[in-house]
């Protein structure tokens, strides 16, 4: 009994000075100005991301009612040049291969993993919870610009596997626009959530790994085989991308079309609750 | 001083004063081509061909071309790159000419007069006087009429060779092509006759654009400003751009070549500078003419051909799958990362025999 509200009291005591020092944070912290969205959960219309196969051959992914269990806030604008750059400058981030210099422009030429450390270093330098978006996020915010990446399950294709890759490559070809140089934040406008340059020419990393899902007769996944080598990017049409590729370009078949720039917007996480931040500080401290 | 084109053109000037003129022809043989059928092409853009008999209709002909030099700045890749070039009829590679082994080729060059530079033409298929270069200078404002009779068979580059800036002119984008076929048509190893659905001409050009002190591409505002810089870029003998067609993705997307399964199609591939060696991805060339001249049988069932810088060779192949085949040059670097990339769309049945994924990927069985 005795020992119990011992160790009560010293938990309370640990728990006003972990709370005393997360309610003062002092030294880098500093709450970002950045601008997001912040969107409701609801339902869309999804697939999955990945390759699917049914009896051997590919298959489109079956599409379904999706909706976030949690408000999502995510950047309003793709990150850009400037604020990747004061990154670079604090040593935590790698210099990208940025074709354009202007500060206004979104940043290109950055890999998965440097998106990953520009979260990393955000977060620290915000005290904010930054990361990138999963495929499924980021399809939720992308809303009315989301492209639908199913090319039909045509019964020809049983017999000829190159029927896909045909429609594939001319699926692509209808959606080029060609004009591939980066653009100034906001030139491709807004989306009905308040995104703004959602699948323009800029592809954007997201979180989630490429995976290979065999599917039985009634569309249920058997087996499955993931490559986090390989994410998912999201853009005009969803792409795949080797995680430390800077240039679309070069990731892409010799018969495929790769995306225009690779660039990333990120997700805010909510800042935890009292109690929660007060649980970690303890089990920090 | 001269200002630069001044320069430019004292130095083409030379050129001119040296070269002769032809020695008259006989009359007899003028008069016997004056007797000759003749006939007007219109040149069409690459990668296609005009429209030709394989199998030549009657006896020699005179065939009348007219191609028109344009100098004027292109877009060369995705990056809005932009080459000072100069062009026969405005297209790179320069329009691909055909006719039959005994035809006269008769064609009329025009160097208009907005033109910066003076240009003339080398047919590597025609006989003497450098090809024809040296009885074709046109100074801008100018325009040339050329004879020459087509003795062998093949394809054969041509290309615009200024006395004292050559490579230049031809790296600018100067070169293209000539057909001459038998006049009984092309035919395999033992003589028998060999016969296409469909040609495509693709012309491999490398581009060397100087960088500014950042590393970017120039934007030159004139083809003379361009012209210091690019030669020391060219003898650094690296090019920045290898590109079929003028540009990187050319012949890709909306703009691939297409063919149809049991459909042969006969690639035409010149180069007038640098070796090459085209290879088509999924497929192969049946009847491969290396060096492009159809005197000489043509090799069988190649992977990959080797084109000599400075000529065209031919192959043909019939396709039998369906799907996206690449046509590269199998320098796979310049394939990939420099833009010598084309695409072939295929339609067609499959045949499960030729090839068949045995299992799909998945998960490494351990039993």
């Amino acid at each position: 009994m005795k020992l119990q509200a011992a160790s009560v009291a010293a938990i309370s005591v640990l728990a006003i000075a972990a709370g005393a020092a997360l309610l003062q944070p002092s030294h880098r912290a500093a709450p970002s100005l950045i601008q997001t969205v912040t969107i409701k959960p609801a339902y869309f219309a999804y697939r999955l991301p990945g390759e699917f196969l049914a009896d051997g051959r590919v298959v489109d992914a079956a599409r379904f009612d999706a909706s976030p269990r949690h408000p999502l806030e995510i950047m309003t604008y793709q990150v850009s040049a400037a604020e990747y750059a004061a990154c670079v400058a604090d040593g935590a981030c790698q210099p990208a291969d940025s074709s354009g210099a202007a500060k206004d422009l979104p940043v290109t030429g950055v890999s998965y993993l440097d998106a990953v450390r520009y979260a990393e270093w955000l977060s620290s330098k915000t005290d904010e919870s930054w990361r990138l978006p999963t495929d499924e996020e980021w399809a939720f915010a992308a809303a009315e610009r989301l492209g639908d990446d199913a090319l039909g399950n045509a019964d020809s294709e049983i017999a000829n596997p190159a029927a896909r890759w045909l429609t594939a490559y001319r699926e692509r070809n209808a959606r080029e626009g060609r004009d591939t140089l980066p653009k100034m934040r906001g030139h491709f406008g807004a989306n009905s959530r308040g995104l703004y340059d959602i699948a323009g020419n800029v592809s954007e990393w997201t979180s989630t790994c490429y995976t290979r899902t065999h599917v039985d007769a009634a569309g249920k996944s058997v087996q499955r085989t993931e490559n986090c080598g390989v994410r998912v990017t999201g853009g005009q049409h969803r792409g795949y991308m080797t995680n430390f590729l800077r240039d679309g370009k070069s990731g892409g078949c010799a018969a495929g079309m790769a995306p225009d720039n690779l660039g990333f917007r990120l997700v805010k996480d909510p800042a935890p609750s009292f109690a929660r931040r007060l649980w970690q500080g303890m089990a920090r401290g | 001083m001269f200002t630069r084109r001044e320069t430019l053109m004292s130095v083409a000037g030379a050129a001119v004063v040296a070269a002769m003129p032809a020695a008259p022809a006989a009359a007899q043989e003028a008069a016997n081509i004056a007797k000759l059928p003749r006939k007007k092409v219109t040149l069409v853009q690459p990668p296609f061909v005009h429209e030709h008999d394989q199998v030549a209709k009657g006896g020699p002909k005179v065939v009348e071309f007219t191609m028109t030099i344009e100098e004027k700045p292109v877009v060369i890749d995705d990056e809005g790159t932009v080459l000072q070039a100069m062009t026969f009829n405005g297209s790179i590679p320069g329009p691909m000419m055909v006719v039959h082994e005994g035809d006269y080729v008769e064609l009329t060059l025009v160097n208009p007069a907005t033109n910066e530079m003076p240009h003339n033409i080398d047919f590597h298929a025609a006989t003497g006087a450098l090809g024809g270069a040296a009885l074709t200078d046109v100074n801008p404002g100018e325009e040339v009429k050329l004879r020459f009779k087509a003795t062998r068979t093949g394809t054969f580059v041509y290309h615009c060779a200024p006395k004292g800036m050559i490579p230049w002119h031809v790296v600018a984008g100067m070169s293209g092509t000539i057909m001459i076929l038998p006049r009984d048509g092309l035919k395999d190893e033992k003589g028998k006759p060999v016969r296409y659905d469909s040609v495509y001409y693709i012309g491999e050009n490398e581009f060397y654009i100087p960088r500014d002190a950042n590393g970017k591409f120039i934007n030159y505002k004139t083809l003379g400003d361009s012209f210091p810089e690019t030669l020391k870029a060219m003898r650094g003998l690296i090019p920045t751009h290898v590109v079929f067609n003028g540009r990187v993705g050319a012949l890709t997307g909306k703009n691939a070549m297409t063919a149809k399964v049991g459909q042969t199609v006969l690639f035409v591939h010149s180069q007038a500078n640098r070796d090459t060696r085209p290879h088509l991805i999924g497929g192969h060339g049946d009847y491969v003419w290396e060096e492009g001249k159809f005197a000489n049988p043509p090799a069988k069932d190649l992977e990959t051909w080797f084109i000599r810088g400075g000529s065209a060779g031919a192959a043909l192949y019939k396709f039998l799958q369906p799907g996206v085949y690449a046509y590269v040059n199998h320098n796979l670097i310049e394939a990939a990362e420099l833009g010598a990339t084309a695409h072939v769309i295929v339609d067609g049945k499959w045949n499960d025999d030729l090839m068949t994924q045995v299992s799909a990927p998945g998960p490494i069985r351990t039993n």
